[in-house]
């Protein structure tokens, strides 16, 4: 990047370090990576220092610090997709460009990589180019991509039909089956005073769709309660849960209702600027959600004066992610929306008094703020006459896996697991379902009445099929590398946790594991849940758990022997050594006992 | 009281450990009323007989290492693994990011020496419980003498080993 383009770019962004990221996003965009050259130059245009941009740089996936080609590709690497041969399609493709794995191919081209679930596993296998989706890969569709960057298509010549993503809505429902008119949601809230708007949703009695379910309502009066001139409303649009998809859909499909909804908060809470923060894997929905705020503005929907109310001055900007699960987490989210790494903060205080920029802060799930603008328009007693007596409302819920229609179904909160798997075509016998992604629950087939609620089964609403073909040992390694991958890396219990439970799952894997590893992993679980200092870290020993104690013989059958053994092939160890050396004597080689 | 049978074996480490525990100073001579000093490089004996306790230095970084240690394993009832080498790889784990045939053919140009008396480098460091199985580890670079002596003196006298505040510090 030119000097010239760089202050361009600072300038663009007001020179706000705020809006760092937001930067290091259009350096990647533009160059491919961000070299050291231009870390230098931000840091003086920011008056930052050196480390602090490149923390920043180096902390999310889809940033890159070394150059990592033309094209850079990454499969998703969801178990979904594994099990829909990603493995085998990215060989393919690494053999068909003569690049390796995770390399870059030595011209400078293109190089071949991975990275965690990018919200498309209703559609699998699936991969970003340039940051860009492509979905439902085949041997086909892998070849022409292939053709493509060997004959050096610049991406905006690509076939557009290879970027299509589909969205298949299979039973919709409140939210997905709504014809709203933009705006039509704000008119309502406006109609009422905030107080009697907080009333209508405490009637609503709707809690977050993010996952920890807490009432909307006691959340925005908090905010509304606390002190100071200014308020926010952040939507989190993170989405990084392996397996969930609905946020994808809701922003594609019912994109007003969410602006409508983050409006009404805005109203709610007073507050007179908001976020949508929208995972950088979604950059494809980008387009869309910037042309719907210019609209929206257009329409005095957004701006000042909303609607012509006086003083309800209210505006919103999208800002993308780059790839960093944690960031879903609302205090790492806040973190990564001032433009640092995303770590997250100390709680309490929390966001609704200590949010964005330390001022009062709303942070919701996309979901629920669909669901907010349904609240408003016919009031919160319609909305909880849905679902059960604590979880009011629909969910959407992303179904994928061993299913023959895998895809969205809204059902009302409190549907049972075999209601969904009955609606989804998933053939008995089923050997397990993980509903709400790694983080939360492995139901095993005597479970299938439960519940799709707060009470029973919270959930973010993924909700994966694992039919009796798969290894229940290899769902639980991905989503242990999965967990590994995303630690943030702040506190040691999940820095090194993480870690060591992905080596003693794939221990296990590997058919080297001994009951020292089963005994190590379970220790590190508990030692996670306890001792970590964010969700991340205090579920990210639950599969393993879950399926020690639903599923133990599939870990039993696994174990090579009850005793100790090697973590490692020793004598394979020695035979770098040995070729070089020629050697091939008893003391060049070491025996396994 | 019987004493009791103590090996130590230094593999990939410098000897810190080791040095550590010698700095212990005056509590040697109560040690060595309660202990016998098998093989270890503090006596010279050349073969490890039946032991109660074997301290290990050093982590793996080649097949003698895992030689001396599988031989010291055989032989003691509790190994413990003492420092950072030992528990972690340490130090000697900062080539594992570099390919071992890069490493011998920088050191020895492009005839590396097929003697046989040469250990064999793995190809990658190694701590000592990816090999054995190891019953207490004792962390630290090197671990302090206090913590060896707190480590030993409740060994020697039958209390599960406890390091408490202070004795044992993170990076
Ligand atoms: C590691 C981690 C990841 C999370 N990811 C998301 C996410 O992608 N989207 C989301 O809405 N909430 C996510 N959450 C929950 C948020 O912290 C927060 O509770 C939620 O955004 C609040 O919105 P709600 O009340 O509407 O559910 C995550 C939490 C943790 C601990
Ligand atoms: S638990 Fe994991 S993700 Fe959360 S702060 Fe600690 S290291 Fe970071
Ligand atoms: S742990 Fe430290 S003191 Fe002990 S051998 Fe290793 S480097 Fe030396």
């Amino acid at each position: 990047m030119s000097p010239a383009e760089l202050s361009q770019l600072l300038h663009r962004h007001h020179g706000d370090p705020n809006r760092l990221l937001q930067m290091l996003r259009e350096v990647q965009a533009a160059a491919g990576w961000v070299s050291p050259e231009v870390i230098t130059e931000l840091a003086k245009g920011l008056t930052l220092p050196r480390a602090r941009v490149e923390g920043v740089a180096t902390f999310y996936t889809l940033l890159a610090t070394r150059p990592r080609g033309e094209y850079q590709v990454l499969f998703a690497d969801n178990i979904i997709e594994r099990f829909h041969g990603s493995v085998a399609l990215r060989e393919r493709l690494c053999a068909a460009l003569g690049v390796a794995p995770g390399a870059l191919r030595p011209d400078g081209r293109v190089s071949v990589g991975t990275t965690s679930c990018i919200g498309l596993s209703d559609q699998p296998a699936s991969l970003l180019v340039n940051g860009l989706a492509i979905a439902r890969l085949t041997v086909e569709r892998v070849d022409a991509i292939a053709a493509l960057i060997g004959q050096r298509a610049p991406l905006d010549q690509w076939p557009a039909e290879l970027f299509h993503v589909d969205e298949p809505i299979r039973r919709a429902g409140l939210l997905l089956g709504a014809h709203l008119e933009p705006g039509a949601a704000v008119r309502a809230a406006l109609a009422r005073s905030s107080e009697a708007l907080l009333e209508e949703l405490k009637r609503s009695k709707l809690r977050g769709r993010g996952g920890a379910g807490f009432s909307t309502h006691d959340k925005w009066r908090a905010a509304r309660d606390a002190p100071g001139p200014t308020r926010f409303v952040v939507c989190n649009a993170d989405e990084g849960e392996p397996g969930t998809f609905k946020d994808r859909t809701l922003l594609r499909r019912q994109l007003d209702a969410v602006l409508d909804g983050m409006t009404v908060a805005a109203h709610a809470i007073g507050a007179q600027r908001g976020f949508i923060y929208l995972r950088g894997e979604y950059l494809f929905i980008a387009p869309a959600i910037e042309a719907a705020l210019a609209a929206r503005r257009a329409a005095h929907l957004l701006g000042r004066d909303v609607l012509g109310r006086t003083g309800f001055d209210f505006d919103l900007e999208l800002h993308l992610g780059a790839g960093a699960y944690v960031c879903g987490e609302e205090s790492a989210l806040l973190e990564s929306l001032e433009g640092r790494r995303g770590i997250p903060r100390r709680r309490p205080p929390y966001p609704v008094t200590h949010g964005y920029l330390q001022r009062p802060t709303v942070v919701n799930n996309v979901e629920t703020f669909a669901s907010v603008a349904h609240v408003a328009l016919a009031g919160g007693a319609r909305f909880a006459e849905l679902g059960t007596e604590r979880s009011t409302g629909t969910r959407v819920h992303s179904v994928s896996g061993d299913c023959a229609r895998p895809g969205l179904y809204e059902l009302p909160m409190g549907a049972s697991v075999r209601e969904l798997l009955d609606a989804c075509g998933a053939e008995a016998p089923i050997q397990a379902v993980q509903v709400g992604g790694p983080s939360r629950t492995l139901l095993s087939p005597r479970e299938l009445d439960r519940a799709l609620c707060f009470e029973d089964l919270p959930s973010a609403g993924a909700f994966m099929v694992f039919g009796p073909q798969r290894d229940l040992l290899e769902v639980v390694a991905s989503f242990a590398r999965f967990f590994a991958h995303e630690s943030c890396g702040f506190c040691t219990p999940c820095r090194v946790g993480t870690t060591q439970l992905q080596g003693a799952v794939d221990a296990l894997v590997g058919g080297r594991g001994t009951r020292r590893d089963v005994r190590h992993a379970l220790r590190l679980c508990a030692l996670m849940r306890d001792a970590s200092h964010c969700g991340l870290g205090t579920t990210a020993g639950r599969p393993f758990m879950q399926l020690y104690e639903k599923f133990k013989p599939t870990i039993e059958r696994s174990l090579s022997s009850l005793e100790f053994r090697p973590t490692f092939d020793l004598d394979e160890a020695l035979a770098p050594a040995r070729a070089l050396t020629g050697r091939d004597d008893e003391r060049a080689h070491l025996e396994d006992p | 009281m019987k004493k009791l049978k103590v090996a130590t074996a230094s593999l990939a480490g410098c000897f810190g450990c080791h040095m550590s525990l010698l700095d212990i100073d005056e509590r040697l001579f109560t040690l060595l009323e309660k202990v016998e000093l098998d093989r270890s490089p503090l006596t010279d004996f050349k073969q490890f007989g039946p032991c109660d306790l074997g301290l290990v230095e050093g982590g793996l970084c080649n097949a003698e290492n895992v030689e001396v240690l599988r031989e010291l394993r055989r032989h003691c009832k509790v190994l413990v693994a003492v420092g950072a080498c030992a528990i972690n790889g340490g130090l000697p784990a900062q080539r594992n990011h570099l390919d071992v045939r890069e490493c011998l053919t920088s050191v020895y140009g492009r005839t590396v020496p097929d003697d046989p008396e040469l250990p064999l480098p793995l190809d990658r460091v190694h701590a000592i419980n990816d090999v054995v199985k190891v019953d207490y580890f004792l962390p630290g670079c090197p671990p302090s003498a206090e913590a060896l002596w707190h480590f030993l003196d409740d060994f020697l006298n039958g209390r599960t080993p406890h390091l408490g505040h202070g004795l044992i510090s993170y990076d």
